[in-house]
Parts: C-alpha cells; sequence; structure tokens
C-alpha cells in the first residue's frame, strides 16, 4: 500500500510511537464529568470522569462488559438509541455540553464520526456509501461531492484498490475493505472525533494491521476514541489509555494516564494485573 | 477537520419530527377504519335495534321479510352446522397436512406440497363455489337430490380452510424445541409415538389457535357457501338438507331490502363482526401465550 | 412441557423388564400396528388435500382451455357475458386494483413504519393499533362489503363505482400489507441503524436510503398478497362496485370484477358455464402468478436475511 498523505497536515507534533510524551499541546476536546449509562435498573457505567486531548489517540480497554461501549456510545448520544437508557453527568465538545436542551444530535454526530465492531457498509454501491450522507447534510456540487469522495477513500487507502468499480454494491468488498469503507465513510463528513469500537476485532490479522496502520495516520487530523481488546495494539498506538473494570457488577474507570505510563508503570494494582495479563 | 459549529441549532430535528406526526395520523387514520365500520354498521342497525324489533330475531317462525317475518334462528343454525362440520372435517387433514410436510414427505415433494397449500389458499371463494356448484352439488345430487346441501357446504368450507388450518399447524410445530423430539428419540420412541406423545402436545396452543382462525374464517365466508348450498331457510334435519347461512342471507338479499329488512341485514354482519373479532383476538392471545411459553 | 411426561406412555419400553414375553411380544405388535396406521392416517390426509387442489384446478383447466382464446380476453361481453369475452371485466378489475393499491401503499407503509421504527411497542396507541389490525384483518369479506356500502357509496356518495370498490378493497389489504411491511423493517439488521444514525443522517433519510429498498421484497410480497385477496374477493365488491359488465369510462362508473363476474355467470345466466370456466382459468392463473411471485420474493428475503451482509 503507498503511504498517503493526510491534508491537511497535522499541527502537533507527535512523539515517536513507543515513548515520549503524547502530545504537546493536550487540549481537551472532550470532557467527560461524572458521566452515568443506566440500562433500566442495572448501571453500566458509573461516575466517570476523564478528558480526550485534541488529535491524540485514546484507548478504551478492560474486559468485556464493563461499559467501554456505553461511555463511547454515550460520547455521539448513541445511546439515545435505546430507548431504556438514561445518562447522567456531563459531556462537553469543545466546552459546550452535548446534553444540553436544544443540541441538534445530528450536528454532533457530524462532527464526532463513529465505527463499529462489525463492519456496516450499507447496501448501497461504495460511491452512494459515501456521497449519500453528505448529500443528506447539504453537498450538492458534484465536483466537490466526487472530490470528497475520492479524498476520503484516499484516506483510508483504499482508492487504488476500489476506483475502477466504485459503482458496485459495497458489500461486495472483503471484511477489511469494508470496515476501510466504513472508516471513509465517516471520515467524509470531517469529523474532529472519530469513536472507534473494536474496529479490528473482527478483522483477519493482516486486515487488522492496515486498519491499524490507518489509525496512527489518522492521529493529530483526528481524535480517536478507540475500544479495543488487544492490549498490544492499545500499547503500539495509544497516547493515552483509560482502564475500565467492573466492580460489584457496576462498570468503573479505573485508571487513566498516558499510555506509556499505563502500561508501564500502573498506579492501580487492578490495572496492573490486568496489563501484565494476570487478571481478565 | 471543520471548522468548529456551535451545537445549538433545531433546523435538522424538523424533518424527523414532522415525519413522525404524519406517520402518526396515517396510523391512527388507518386504525380508524376499524372504528368507523362498527360505527356506519351499528348506525345502519339502529332502526332494527330500537323498538321492539329485536326480539323478533329469535321469536319469529321463520325468514319471510316480505311478510314481516324476521326468525334468524334457522339460518343462524345453517351457520353453526356447516362451520362445525368444516372444521371437524379440516383440523385432521390440516394438521395430517402439517405432519406430512414436517415429518413424512419424501425431500423433493416438501416444497412442492408446501407451494400448493399455499396456492390453495389463495384461491378466490367465488372460484370454489364454482367448482362446487359444477362438479360436487351434481355427485351429491346423484345419490341424494338436491344436491345444493348443508353437506356441499361443509365441503367447500373444508377445502377452503384447510390451508388455514395447515400453515399455521406446521408453523406451530416448527416451533417445538428440537430437545424436545431429540429427548423422545433418546426414549426409544417410535416416530409416530414422538408425533402424538411430545410434539402435538407441545404444540397444541399453535393448533388451537389456527383453528380457532379457521373458524372465524369458516362462519365469515360468504360467496362459496352461497353457491352451494341451496339457500332455503330452514333449520337443517339431515347432511343433504339445503340451508342459508347468515352471510349468504347478507349477499342474496342486499340487493333489494330496504328500511327495517336492510337494517336487519346489518344487524346480522354486525353480529358476525363481534364474534369474529372476539375469535380474532382470542386466537392472539393463545398464541401468543404459546410463544412464551417456549420462549421461557 | 418435560419429555418425561412421554415416559408413561411408551408401553413397550416401561411394561418390557416386568412382564411375561407373550406379553411383550403384543405390546410390540400393537406399537408396531399404531405406527403403521398413523402413518397411513397422515399419507392419507396429505393425499386428500393435494387431491382435492389438484382436482379442483384440472376441472378449470380442462373446461376453460375449451372457451379460452385470445379473443376472449379482448372482446366485449355480449348477451350477459355467454357470448364475447372478458375486456371490460379485465379493464374493471385493473382499475380497481389500481385504487386499491393507490391507497393501500402509502397508508399501509406509513402504519408500518410507524410502527416498527417510531413507537415503542408497549406504548398504548401502538398497542390499540396492533389490535385493530388483528381484528380488520379477520373481519369477513361480507362485512366490508356492507361497510363500503354504507360508507362509501351512500354516506361519502360515491355510488356503486370502481373508486367505492377499490377503497373498499383497500381496507381489506392494509393489515395484510402493513404485517408484512412491518416483519420486513425488523428484519433489517440494526447495524444499518445504528450506522445511519452515527453519520448524523435523519430516520427519513435512513428509511429512504436504506432501510425501505432492504425491506423491499418483503413489502412487494406483502403487496402481491394484499393484490391476490383484492382480485379474489366477491363479496365486498357486490354491492360497491357493482355488476355493470360495459367499459367503465371513469373511476366514478360502475365496473364489473373478475370475480364478481364469474359469480354472475355461474349464478344468473343459464348457459355462462362455459364463459365462467374460462373466466375462472383466468382468474386462477393470475392468482397463482401473484401468489408464486410474493412466495419467491418472500423465501429469497428470508435467504438474504440469513446470509450476514
Amino acid at each position: 500500500m503507498t503511504p498517503v498523505a493526510l491534508t491537511p497536515h497535522s499541527p502537533y507534533t507527535l512523539g515517536t510511537l513507543q515513548s515520549g510524551p503524547a502530545c504537546c499541546v493536550p487540549q481537551p476536546i472532550l470532557e467527560i464529568k461524572n458521566l452515568t449509562v443506566r440500562y433500566g435498573d442495572s448501571t453500566a457505567l458509573d461516575g466517570v470522569s476523564l478528558d480526550i486531548y485534541k488529535g491524540c489517540i485514546t484507548a478504551l480497554i478492560g474486559p468485556s462488559g464493563c461499559g467501554k461501549t456505553s461511555f463511547l456510545s454515550s460520547l455521539n448520544r448513541l445511546a439515545d438509541l435505546i430507548p431504556a437508557a438514561k445518562i447522567s453527568g456531563d459531556v462537553r465538545f469543545n466546552g459546550e455540553s452535548i446534553y444540553a436542551p436544544g443540541v441538534d444530535v445530528r450536528r454532533l454526530r457530524t462532527q464526532i464520526g463513529m465505527v463499529f465492531q462489525k463492519a456496516n457498509p450499507f447496501p448501497l454501491s461504495i460511491r452512494r456509501n459515501l456521497e449519500m450522507p453528505l448529500k443528506e447534510h447539504g453537498v450538492r456540487h458534484s465536483h466537490e461531492l466526487k472530490a470528497r469522495v475520492e479524498n476520503a477513500l484516499q484516506d483510508v487507502g483504499l482508492w487504488d484498490e476500489v476506483k475502477d468499480r466504485l459503482d458496485t454494491p459495497a458489500l461486495q468488498l472483503s471484511g477489511g475493505q469494508q470496515q476501510r469503507l466504513c472508516i471513509a465513510r465517516a471520515l467524509v463528513l470531517k469529523p474532529s472525533v472519530l469513536l472507534m469500537d473494536e474496529p479490528c476485532s473482527a478483522l483477519d490479522p493482516i486486515s487488522s494491521g492496515v486498519v491499524e496502520d490507518l489509525i496512527l495516520r489518522l492521529r493529530g487530523t483526528y481524535t480517536v476514541v478507540i475500544v479495543t481488546h488487544n492490549l498490544a495494539q492499545a500499547k503500539r498506538i495509544a497516547n493515552y489509555a483509560a482502564f475500565f473494570w467492573m466492580k460489584e457488577r457496576v462498570g468503573k474507570l479505573i485508571e487513566f494516564g498516558q499510555s506509556q505510563q499505563l502500561f508501564e508503570a500502573p498506579v492501580d494494582s487492578l490495572t496492573a494485573a490486568y496489563v501484565s495479563g494476570s487478571r481478565g | 477537520m471543520q471548522p468548529v459549529q456551535p451545537l445549538q441549532s433545531v433546523t435538522s430535528a424538523h424533518t424527523d419530527r414532522s415525519l413522525q406526526l404524519t406517520l402518526f395520523i396515517v396510523s391512527l387514520v388507518t386504525a380508524s377504519v376499524l372504528g368507523l365500520i362498527v360505527l356506519f354498521i351499528f348506525r345502519e342497525t339502529l332502526p332494527a335495534l330500537s323498538g321492539p324489533g329485536m326480539l323478533r330475531f329469535v321469536t319469529d317462525e321463520s325468514w319471510h321479510p316480505l311478510e314481516n317475518q324476521f326468525g334468524m334462528l334457522p339460518m343462524l343454525w345453517g351457520t353453526l352446522a356447516s362451520t362445525a362440520l368444516a372444521i371437524f372435517l379440516a383440523t385432521p387433514l390440516g394438521i395430517g397436512a402439517a405432519l406430512f410436510c414436517r415429518y413424512f414427505a419424501p425431500r423433493p415433494i416438501v416444497r412442492p406440497f408446501r407451494a400448493l397449500i399455499t396456492l390453495l389458499a389463495g384461491i378466490s371463494s367465488v372460484v370454489f363455489g364454482f367448482w362446487g356448484l359444477t362438479v360436487l352439488v351434481p355427485l351429491i345430487a346423484r345419490f341424494e337430490p338436491p344436491g345444493a346441501s348443508l353437506l356441499a357446504a361443509s365441503l367447500i368450507l373444508t377445502i377452503m380452510i384447510l390451508p388455514t388450518v395447515a400453515l399455521m399447524s406446521e408453523a406451530a410445530i416448527n416451533s417445538v424445541p428440537e430437545s424436545y423430539s431429540g429427548g423422545a428419540a433418546a426414549l426409544g420412541l417410535s416416530k409416530g409415538a414422538t408425533i402424538r406423545q411430545v410434539i402435538l402436545p407441545a404444540a397444541k396452543s399453535g393448533i388451537f389457535a389456527a383453528v380457532i382462525l379457521a373458524t372465524a374464517r369458516a362462519l365469515g365466508e360468504t360467496m362459496a357457501v352461497l353457491m352451494v348450498s341451496g339457500n332455503v331457510v330452514q333449520t337443517p334435519g339431515s347432511l343433504f338438507d339445503p340451508i342459508r347461512t347468515l352471510t349468504a342471507n347478507i349477499a342474496l338479499e342486499m340487493a333489494y331490502a330496504t328500511q327495517f329488512h336492510r337494517s336487519t341485514l346489518f344487524v346480522s354482519g354486525l353480529v358476525l363482526t363481534f364474534v369474529i373479532a372476539a375469535l380474532a383476538i382470542a386466537a392472539h392471545r393463545v398464541e401468543h401465550r404459546a410463544g412464551s411459553h417456549h420462549a421461557a | 412441557m418435560q419429555p418425561d411426561s412421554s415416559v408413561s406412555c411408551a408401553p413397550g419400553l416401561m411394561a418390557a423388564p416386568s412382564v411375561a414375553g407373550s406379553t411383550l411380544l403384543t405390546a410390540q405388535v400393537h406399537a408396531k400396528l399404531s405406527e403403521r396406521l398413523f402413518v397411513a392416517a397422515v399419507w392419507l390426509a396429505a393425499a386428500l388435500v393435494a387431491a382435492s387442489f389438484l382436482w379442483i384446478v384440472a376441472d378449470i383447466a380442462f373446461h376453460g382451455f375449451a372457451k379460452l382464446s385470445w379473443s376472449f380476453l379482448t372482446e366485449a361481453p355480449r348477451s350477459s357475458g355467454r357470448k364475447g369475452g372478458i375486456s371490460t371485466i379485465l379493464v374493471s378489475t385493473l382499475l380497481i386494483l389500481a385504487v386499491t393499491v393507490a391507497v393501500a401503499v402509502p397508508l399501509g407503509v406509513g402504519v408500518a413504519v410507524w410502527l416498527s421504527e417510531f413507537s415503542r411497542r408497549s406504548s398504548r396507541t401502538a398497542r390499540v393499533i396492533n389490535i385493530a389490525l388483528d381484528v380488520l384483518a379477520g373481519i369477513p369479506s361480507i362485512v366490508f362489503g356492507l361497510f363500503g356500502n354504507a360508507f362509501f357509496c351512500v354516506f361519502l356518495g360515491l355510488g356503486f363505482s370502481i373508486v367505492s370498490g377499490g377503497l373498499t378493497l383497500a381496507c381489506m389489504a392494509l393489515p395484510i400489507l402493513i404485517r408484512a411491511t412491518e416483519s420486513g423493517l425488523s428484519a433489517v439488521p440494526h447495524d444499518w441503524r445504528q450506522g445511519a444514525a452515527a453519520l448524523g443522517l435523519s430516520k427519513a433519510a435512513a428509511l429512504w436510503h436504506v432501510l425501505l429498498p432492504a425491506a423491499a421484497p418483503a413489502i412487494t410480497a406483502g403487496l402481491l398478497l394484499g393484490i391476490g385477496r383484492a382480485v379474489a374477493e366477491t363479496a365486498a365488491l357486490v354491492f360497491t362496485s357493482g355488476y355493470v359488465d360495459r367499459m367503465p369510462e371513469s373511476l366514478m362508473d360502475s365496473g364489473r370484477s373478475l370475480a364478481v363476474h364469474i359469480y354472475d355467470l355461474s349464478m344468473n345466466v343459464s348457459g355462462g358455464d362455459q364463459a365462467a370456466y374460462a373466466s375462472a382459468l383466468v382468474l386462477i392463473g393470475l392468482l397463482i402468478v401473484i401468489n408464486a411471485v410474493a412466495i419467491q420474493l418472500s423465501n429469497r428475503f428470508m435467504k438474504s436475511r440469513i446470509q450476514p451482509a
């Protein structure tokens, strides 16, 4: 795969991946205060507070069922789709509360994109998968549509693979290609934050590697929040990491910090046990 | 990255809210069709239901509207007798067909057989009636004239409600968990014994619902019965007596009925509607209970 | 229902250790005999069902083909239908169906979308609407005929007309169409709704671009079943669209549908049997095509639903 230059270029100076400080300008883009998510009587997530820093990759780790996905889907209010879900606490995006009355949820979701565990391209052509959301959000000019579709596909490294069959069904692509198309579909709306819910877990190792490279290239241009069960992957790509754990059947944030510190010198003993592989 | 836009805005939520409102109104309008049906039929029955007329449906000797006789009992017996006989015949046949499809049919036959039953369900009642009139009635007449009779009506109804019983029973049988028949096989039960002792008892509420719905369909059937039953108003004394059902009566007399007479026809329509609605709801309940039973 | 209740019902098995050999032998013979009888009864039931279907279809095909010809389809009926063809009848039938489809599709799809995408199953309104639809599906067609006559013909002043008949049939077809559309929508993977919401798409856009196209085969199948029921209908039409067998000049004219034509020929026209046979053959042909396409569509839909996207 040929490396593709991202435009515009990252305004941040990033350290090397395995070491060094995450971002030079730790400016929060999302501030989460005391976030609690309940489904009916059960509490999925209790009292989580943390900041997501602009341009960085934040990995959410922890065992299944400890509220990571609930956390993620309360950042773009996708939890609204679940009738029984009740959310309290506050999430501020660029300083503005996303749960305030009068917030335009659809505009919020164009600025905070999301990619799911299972690739879910629509049963449309590759081109229409990307064009349709753009048109729905008011992009009309055909040359702008064309340019943005091509840019998004370039960004995810899919352009050379599909440029000759843009009008074939997206469901004919391979699993890895489908997932990259879904990432392109989120990027085509030019969001500032990208939420990813285990984007590699349903892929074979090679496709998974391709998607991981892609996520790394998003850093700086986009703020990425990624749920992953793959600790090695989290270690490789994340600047910040948050460790969730289930306590008395309630999901809790145990530790949050720079990725390197969380993996190499965790403060909490649970974190230490989990990242060393002795628990979870 | 695009420039930060303020999140406060009301424009885009607008389309969904107006769509939701429109669809909600459409739903209410559609559901109110049922209300309209009840309302309008009820409105037309008022002349017959107000005043001293009501009891006459039961007390009058027979049905001679032009001579002011409005006894409906003979036709009620006609309706009930033909429906009961049809259910009596269609239930074992339908269940048998369902079992055949699921357990006994050789593989290449299963699909055509099921398609045949589905097509049977789709055939027009007037076609059944026509076939009954040209084939079945003369056949019966050879043994016992006139041929147009309670028996002919019941046989036509049997063929018409068979698909309902067969298709719904098959669905009920299919919803019995595999483990039940596996458990029975482990006990050394034969196929027939497994079906009788385990499968049918487990599927019985679904099959019961099928029979209820088939009853509703038989009670409401009009044209096919009208064409083969002879339409003589009398309480049937034997299988070979001509009968008239309540539905056939409506179809036969609506064209010229006026005033009180017309109103009485709507009364029988209203009664039928209530009975059939009650049956439909009962079937729904029974089926629903069966569903939750297996899920538990 | 536990399998253990059947243990006591297996005489051969339970009796074996405790009884003498001869009794065991008799029990086995009995079991074998009843098994044979049972299997024979099932085969007999299936054979009877198949035979009656084939008898009806063969009888009508045999007599119908004798009369059926191109001119039968293209000529207007003469002398109450004994002579001539059924061209005006076919035109009336199609016009009635057109009214039915034009009214039932937007209403039916609208209700189904509201039920499956906008309402909660447990809400009171949704429950009331669901019960109303179930009852509506069970109401006999003659009652629809009474209602159509009282409401469309008399109250709304539409008279005996193609519009009255089409509207009455639309009321009958609605529950079928709604249930089919609902089940089609509920089978669309939830991933796509999530994906659309995460892109900030409106529900309207998600429905238009993704959900309704994905459910289209199920909706079409439901529509065809509804049309099949409408084509087959007689009792609801006799008092709404009427008997007139001339070529209709507008939707406000009375028009005789194919099923009503068969009824009239066989009951009121002596010597109309040949024409009735041919008309019945046309009707059965139509119904078989409509139903077969509907079955194919819903089968394909179920299959595409099983395979992961």
